[in-house]
């Protein structure tokens, strides 16, 4: 009798056991990105006194926006964070604009000197910023694009682009050639084939791309606060001001470069998974 | 519906010549299969007629119009490829009326045609739905029925059943036979599946080392092969090819005498079907040495050697020889290819028509 239940026990058990291991590890994943950023929020929100509060409450206690809010009317806040945003913005564009041509380029075509442009295209995360600072601030004062965002967005998006290459390359190369061959033959041009077919498969990938060129803009913060005297990026700012500041508004700060990425991943999760599957087999 | 002509097309790749100047014509209407082994050039041979690859130099004429220059969708065609390459983020419905879209034809048309192909190859049911939640074999259909439904002049397919399983492809091959016969579509089908090929075209063309072999009938290309190549080729058990000296413009098989064709030298190859023997008694045949039979319930296949050289031989069920036995066979002459030893040709004169 025991023995028959045991027997009958073990595959029931494994499953549970596996399903267990999996809801701990999603749980743990979960834990590891929320709980953070849970702190800072608690810190932003909860007042000067909340911050020294020790032990922590598990559920928050004594929490207002009102710290928050008076951290956003602090003067230069909510300029810098619109000029991030406006860095970012241009980073994404100009590097899926720019990128995801050559990634398909790269991906589609066989040409001289290929593996040497791919190398070339990484070189340039090569020099480090520290070197180029001084030449790069002295061309921008002769350009104008000194202490503009736009010269922030420039440089971002040099940092950006060799990956938006590199990656939007393997996104293309994993949409079957054949596809496109088939688009062709049934009445398109190269340019219809790739807005009708290739753009929509490919949509997942170039969404994922866009989402890393804007937190490297949103997170770059050396080259921002050496290019900038007052138009300056949210970390620049940032940088600058809070180490003089109280600490809840260290945590507002902090809550307020992690909210935007959050946000905007969110916002575009939907074409991070492919919908069809790309596999034309 | 329009005619083909491939005239003295080329192509290399660097230093790789994979054709060496094809010509072949097909007829309006034809169903003409592309067939040899991997490598020979006959997908890319495919590729230059629906102009997704140029070729070095010739000329492709389709409707006595040359189209080499023009881009794919300007020539006329429809394709079915190899992966299906069915658009993954369209319904099936949207897939096959997908070229009649790019014509703008007008949603009357549109539905009319979509439904009149998914009616000929049976995915009626399955129009709205996504190919991920399609099997191989409808995704193939849904592909067949997307070339159908422009009513294209000319239809290219490319190995369009080799990713289907031994019993789907069987089917399948039954029912585009079925459904083309009634399109009445010029057919160019690149496949290195001989009994495909036999079984579906009207001509073979058997392409080796990016040049066309042999041109014609299955029955022709079975019986008289050009060469040695197509007769090892096609056929199974393929071609026996025994040499054989020649003395006085003859060449003895048992006791008979056979007239050897005029040009042949000293030696000369026998190219001999393995059905095309009789069982004779021994001192009048020609003497086989048994080695393996194996009694395959339709016939009886016997592995052996003439003259010391391998050949496979099929007999009626009704025949009895075991392993190990020496038996004569009487060769039907009319049905002998003869082959040079040097060029690996058949002698045409010789070959009975």
């Amino acid at each position: 009798m025991s023995a028959q239940t045991t027997s009958k026990a073990s595959p029931a058990s494994f499953v549970s056991s596996s399903r267990w291991l999996l809801w701990s590890g999603i749980a743990a994943l979960c834990a590891w990105v929320l709980v953070p950023i849970y702190l800072v929020a608690l810190g932003a929100l909860g007042g000067r006194q909340g911050v020294y509060q020790w032990p922590k409450t598990g559920l928050p206690t004594g929490i207002s926006l009102d710290p928050f809010i008076l951290f956003l009317k602090t003067e230069g806040v909510l300029q810098s964070f619109l000029n991030s945003l406006g860095a970012a913005g241009i980073t994404v564009a100009l590097s899926i604009l720019l990128g995801a041509p050559a990634g398909y380029a790269l991906a589609r075509y066989n040409f001289h000197g290929k593996d040497s442009y791919r190398l070339l295209v990484l070189l340039t995360r090569a020099f480090p910023l520290a070197i180029l600072a001084l030449p790069l601030t002295v061309s921008f004062i002769r350009l104008g694009l000194y202490d503009t965002i736009i010269g922030v967005g420039l440089i971002h998006t040099v940092l950006a682009l060799p990956f938006a290459a590199l990656v939007t390359q393997g996104i293309f190369m994993g949409v079957p050639r054949e596809l496109e061959e088939a688009a062709w033959v049934f009445g398109c041009t190269r340019v219809q084939a790739f807005f009708k077919i290739v753009a929509p498969l490919a949509l997942p990938g170039i969404v994922a791309t866009a989402v890393f060129a804007f937190v490297i803009s949103w997170n770059e913060v050396f080259a921002a606060s050496v290019l900038t005297v007052r138009n300056r990026t949210l970390t620049a700012y940032l940088l600058t001001v809070l180490s003089e500041s109280p600490m809840h508004y260290r945590f507002a700060g902090g809550l307020m470069l992690i909210l935007p990425s959050v946000i905007f991943i969110f916002a575009v999760r939907r074409y991070l998974f492919a919908i069809w599957g790309i596999s034309s087999k | 519906m329009a005619n083909i002509v491939i005239d003295r097309i080329r192509k290399s790749f660097g230093t790789f010549e994979a054709l060496k100047e094809v010509s072949l014509t097909i007829n309006d209407g034809e169903f003409v299969s592309l067939l040899g082994p991997s490598g020979c050039g006959k997908t890319t041979l495919l590729r230059i007629i629906a102009g997704l690859e140029t070729s070095t130099s010739g000329d492709v004429l389709i409707g006595g119009k040359s189209v080499i220059g023009l881009p794919p969708k300007e020539r006329g065609l429809a394709m079915v490829f190899q992966n299906y390459a069915v658009f993954p983020h369209m319904t099936v419905y949207e897939n096959v009326a997908f070229g009649l879209r790019m014509q703008k034809a007008d949603d009357a048309r549109v539905k009319t045609q979509v439904e009149k192909a998914a009616g000929l190859l049976h995915i009626e049911q399955y129009l709205d739905r996504y190919p991920n939640k399609l099997s191989g074999g409808q995704r193939q259909r849904v592909a067949v029925a997307r070339a159908l439904a422009v009513e294209p002049k000319v239809l290219l397919m490319d190995e369009p059943l080799s990713n289907l399983d031994a019993l789907l492809r069987l089917e399948m091959r039954t029912e585009l036979k079925t459904v083309l016969q009634s399109a009445g579509t010029t057919t160019i089908y690149v496949t290195h599946d001989q009994t495909e090929a036999m079984g579906l075209s009207d001509r073979i063309a058997v392409m080796h080392n990016g040049m066309v072999e042999q041109v014609g009938t299955p029955v022709d290309v079975y019986n008289y092969p050009a060469t040695r190549f197509v007769g090892g080729f096609i056929g199974n058990p393929p071609m026996n090819f025994i040499k054989v000296p020649v003395t006085n413009g003859q060449v003895t098989a048992g006791s008979e005498p056979l007239k050897a064709p005029k040009e042949t030298g000293d030696e000369v190859i026998l190219g001999l079907r393995g059905e095309a023997v009789q069982l004779a008694p021994l001192p009048l045949g020609l003497e086989m040495k048994v080695r393996v039979a194996e009694p395959m319930g339709s016939h009886l296949l016997l592995t052996g050697s003439i003259h010391d050289q391998p050949v496979r031989v099929i007999l009626p069920s009704s025949e009895t020889v075991r392993s190990g036995d020496v038996i004569g066979l009487k060769l039907d002459p009319n049905r002998i290819t003869w082959l040079s030893p040097e060029s690996g040709k058949s002698f045409p004169a010789a070959t009975a028509r």
